[in-house]
Parts: C-alpha cells; structure tokens; sequence
C-alpha cells in the first residue's frame, strides 16, 4: 500500500505546485475565474463557511480559485505552509502588520528599505498607535538595543532597497525566537530562486509579486507566505479569542495556518486588498519561468556590475555580488547563485546631479521609470525624479547620493546593455 | 476536485515525526484510503463548544457525509448525535476513533480501540504517542498520527488548496471525479 515518496525539485513545482487538471475541462493551463462570488451548496454548507468550518470559495475579496493557484504554488517555492495573495507588496506588508498588531505596539525594522515601505512604517502605522524602531541593519546589537518589551516582530529585505546589503536572516530569526517574536523578511529581490528565507529561519515572508515573481511588468500583487513553524500560542492577536469570530482561537484552531487563516478572513476582508484574479493568472505565468529567467537576470547583472566597476565615469557600484562590496560574505551565505539584479552605482563627475539627468536621458535600452523587476532592463535616477526636491544633504542622510543611479537589469543581449551603458556614461 | 488514484509526493510538512515514523504513521496512500473506506468516525474528546479544533474537525466531518459518533463523559448530545462516555459504550460498529486528548491518556484510547474493532486510530495533530500507536498496528488497525483529519480530507479532495494552503501535491493527472 506505501506510495513512492518523492520531493520534487523546485522547477517542478514552479510549473505544477497548486494546480491539478479539473476533472470537468482537463484544462492544462490555470483557467481565469473572473467571478466575484460563488454559488453555495446548501444553507448548511453557507453557514459553515461563514465560520471556517468549512474550506471552500466564499467571495473573491476573501478567495479565489484562480488567486488559490498562485498562492500555493509561491508558498511551495518558499518551502511555506500557506500563503495569501494581496492587491500589492505594500498590501502584504499592510496585512502582515494589521495581523499581528496592536495599538502600542512597536516593531524593529531595517532602516535599508524601500522608501514607500519606510512611509507606510512612519506615517501610516503611527495613526494606528504602532511606533517603528528603525536601525542600521549590519550590526545585530542594533537590533538587540531597539527591543522592548512592546515589540512584536523584527523586519528587513533581505536584499535591501536600494542600497544592496544583505540581511543576516539566520542570526535575526535568533534574537526574533529568543525574544518570542517573529522574523518577517521581504524577500523581492532575491525571489526563492535566489534565496528561501524561511529556510534560515525567517517566520513569514512577503513579497512585492509585481517585480520578479510576475516579471514582466505588467500587475501590481503582492503575497504573505508562512512557514507554519513560529509557535503563536503566546502571541495575543494570533491566540486570544477573536471577538470578530465567535471568540474563535486562531492558533489553537488553526495551527500552523492560524496565522495565515486570519490574515486572510479578518484583515484582507476587512481592509479590502484583494487581488485580481487576471493578475493571480498573469503572476501564475511569471512564476512558470521564474527559475530561467531569474538565471538570466543574475548573469546580466553580474557582468554590469563588474564592467560598471572598472568603468572611468564611475564612482562606486553597490552590489553584493562583487568581491570587494561589504556585503560579500553574506551574499555567498544566502544568495550564492547571484545578488539579484537590481543595484545602484554612481557617476564620477563635477556635478553629479546634472551627469545623472544626462545619463538617463541619453539610454536607448534601459526604461525610465519607477519599478524593478522586469524582463526589461530599466533606470531611474532619484536625485532628479522621486527625490528632487531635496539638497545634496539631504540625499546623503537619505542614503542616496546626487549621482546615484538605480539599475534593475533585465534579459536583453548582454554586450546591448553594456554598450547602452557605455555610450551614455561617455556623455556624462 | 481529487487528485488521482496515487501520488508519487512526499508529504512532509507540519509534523514533529521523524521520516521513519512518517513512513509507518503518515502514509498519503493509507491515509486517502481510510477516508475513502471509513463510514463511521467515532470523535474521543469531542467538544460541545462551537469554537474548539474538535468542533470544527466534528462539524466538517459531518457536513462532509461521515456518521460521526462524539466521546466525551461531560456531554450528552453534541452536533445533534448521542454522545458515549467511553469507546466501550458505542453501541454499533466504528470505523476509525479520532482522538483529541492528551497523549498520556492515548494508550488507553488505542486498547478501547483495538476492542471494539475499529479499522483505524487516527491521533490528531500533536497527539504523539509512539506506544499506542504501535500497539494499534500490532492489532492490525490502520495507524495515523501527528495529522489532522480535516485537514487531511480538505488536503485530497483539494478544498484546502482554495484558502491558499501548501498540499504539497504534485500530480499532472486530470482531478478525480468523485460521481
């Protein structure tokens, strides 16, 4: 009677993970359910899914067959438990956050973040009485300092927005369990091609779905993936009794999806940020390749960092994929196959500023715009466009300098994007 | 919809097993074919609260077409059938004993078990005792262990996959139909 036991490969279940052939269609490819609701049963069978006794599709701002596809094939990529599709990265995190928080609570976080996620932490959380401790990454006692006993969970990228460091997962996920609070990482750069957090003991992972995972830049979603593993049975939003759920226990119910079985019926219902079922179906298609692709993204990006690097117009080039960056050694520990391919460098030049605005203006290849992570090789220069009105040092308190240029390398002909490269820097 | 008559996948999260006690206690074929075969699941330590884990694995059990049989010395009627203090006191033929107690008080469950004639003793999720299990397949019931039923029978018949659920499921068959 023993079945035979294989763990299939990660490209394997790029293509297969969370979707069987419907017995009605056979349908290969992952059908579109562009539905709003679903037809119940009985009144029985209703009632039951109404109080989660029952697993099945209720509403799409909930779930969605479609969406399901997705999410349990991303989560098998992470080596997660369970994951929950959003309408964006910032949604995931929002979600996250309005999960496992209260008013007066804090959370420590990375200061080497994407701006949009620094703005969400500062502004919108402080309306909802949750205070963000914000340190410098590199040094664990950091984050060892900015605990108190308010604080409910520690956050960083794993490869960081834009500077490019490298988190130290495995160390944190210690301070985060000696501490009885989970390790949430946003691993977008990295994709579980590059790197699988919850392997090194990160808690939940999140991701912007709109860059690697989709690719092409084409739909804004974002995705919570849990590893099922972090004991909640002490952690108030996730044990205590549920008001909103006849007093239901998440944890004690749930178990290892308590936490993702909430994220999904209290705060995606409440907030509203669901996901699109074409956009789970155009992410579905991404992820089908993610492996192929992302080798591609690395290897471009590798070969544009060091030639950037031994540039004359160059400054420096953040990227930790190369031998001399300060982040070296913990990109061989979590992203051994490559460092992603989004990284800054800057121009050497008497007015930064003015040579960055040239630089991006005299590209034929790279886009101009504000997004990474796709197939297309894209550019943007802060101190002209998303930071403009700052001064010089006020970009450098930011962390960004005046001539600093933000690459995210897609998959054209290698030697077209050095030579796009190349004759725009001869005009700086 | 159902994921075909056999799977080549090692199921393997979720579980505080070692592998070779997944091999004897959580064997995905054994496992489909016990939900497939059993009839009459009797429920030990079944809870008349409406917000316990019992009760929601009780309610979907019974929604799902199972006869489900509660134990529990404190209550007398939960989920609309006639609850029994002990396995000794059901008065017709169990299929599989679901147990939700402590893993101390398993032992006894297995030898219960064993008497009535039970097919199968299915120790929930964190329920962990390697003596009663061991007892019950030396008796010839089927074993399961360190595995929730509704999350199992959600598992294969793909319901747990539509709330984004990791099944770790791998097949390129076409679903079963069931009818």
């Amino acid at each position: 009677m023993a079945e035979q036991k294989r763990k299939f490969g990660f490209e394997t279940r790029m293509l297969h993970a969370g979707h069987i052939p419907d017995p009605v269609t056979g349908a290969r490819a992952v059908p579109i359910y562009q539905t709003t609701s679903y037809v119940f049963e009985d009144v029985d069978k209703a009632a039951q899914l109404f109080e989660l006794k029952q697993y099945g599709n209720i509403y799409t701002r909930i779930n969605n067959p479609t969406t399901a596809v997705f999410e349990e094939r991303i989560a098998s990529l992470e080596n997660g438990t369970g994951g929950v599709a959003t309408a964006s990265g910032m949604a995931a995190q929002f979600t996250t956050m309005m999960t496992l928080l209260e008013p007066g609570d804090e959370i420590v976080s990375s200061s080497h973040l994407y701006g949009g996620t620094m703005t969400q932490f500062t502004h919108t959380f402080k309306k909802l009485g949750i205070k963000t401790h914000f340190v410098d990454p590199t040094n664990i006692e950091n984050w060892a300092a900015a605990i108190t006993p308010k604080t409910k969970a520690l956050y960083g990228e794993v490869i960081g927005n834009p500077r490019g460091s490298i988190l130290d997962i495995e160390a944190l996920a210690n301070l985060a369990h000696s501490h009885k609070i989970p390790l949430i990482v946003d691993s977008t750069f990295a994709t579980p091609y590059l790197c699988r957090p919850l392997d090194w003991g990160a808690d939940i992972v999140l991701h912007s779905a709109t860059k690697f995972l989709g690719g092409h830049g084409n739909s804004i979603a974002g995705v919570i993936i849990d590893s099922g593993k972090f004991d909640f049975s002490v952690f108030p939003t996730i044990a205590d009794p549920d008001p909103a759920y006849h007093d239901l226990r998440f944890y004690e119910t749930g178990g290892h999806y308590g936490f993702l079985m909430k994220a999904r019926a209290v705060t995606v219902r409440d907030t509203g940020a669901a996901i699109s079922p074409f956009n789970s179906f155009m992410l579905i298609q991404g992820l089908e390749t993610l492996s192929v692709r992302m080798e591609r993204h690395i290897k471009n990006a590798q070969a544009i960092a060091e030639f950037l690097s031994n540039h004359p117009k160059v400054d420096w080039v953040a990227y930790a994929g190369l031998p001399d960056n300060p982040y070296y050694d913990l990109a061989q520990k979590y992203t051994p196959k490559g460092s992603g391919a989004v990284f800054t460098f800057s121009i050497k030049a008497d007015n930064p500023r003015a040579a960055g605005k040239t630089f991006i203006e005299a590209l034929h290849v790279f886009s101009h715009l504000a997004n990474v992570g796709d197939v297309r090789s894209l550019v943007i220069h802060p101190a002209s466009t998303t930071h403009q009105q700052l001064s010089d040092a006020e970009l450098e308190a930011g962390g960004v300098t005046a001539g600093m240029i933000r690459l995210s390398i897609g998959l054209e002909t290698t030697e077209d994007l050095l030579w796009d490269l190349d004759q725009a820097l001869q005009l700086t | 919809m159902g994921s075909g008559s056999s799977l080549a996948v090692d199921v393997s999260m979720n579980t505080v097993l070692t592998e070779e006690e997944r091999i004897n206690y959580q064997d995905s074929g054994v496992i489909r074919t016990v939900l497939s075969t059993s009839k009459t699941i009797a429920i030990v330590g079944l809870s008349p609260k409406s917000e316990r884990p019992s009760y929601f694995v009780g309610s979907y059990l019974k929604s799902e077409g199972y006869r489900i049989i509660p134990v529990n010395p404190m209550a007398k009627e939960i989920l609309g059938e006639k609850c029994y203090p002990d396995l000794l006191s059901i008065p017709e033929p169990v299929d599989m004993v679901d147990v939700f107690r402590k893993p101390e008080d398993c032992v006894e469950v297995a030898k219960q078990a064993i008497q009535i004639g039970a097919k199968t003793l299915w120790l929930q999720l964190r329920v962990v005792n390697l003596e009663a299990a061991a007892l019950a397949a030396a008796a010839g019931l089927n074993v399961i262990m360190d595995k929730c039923v509704k999350i199992e029978h959600g598992s294969y018949s793909g319901s747990l996959h539509w709330v984004g659920m990791n099944t770790e499921i791998i097949s390129a068959r076409r679903g079963q139909r069931y009818f």
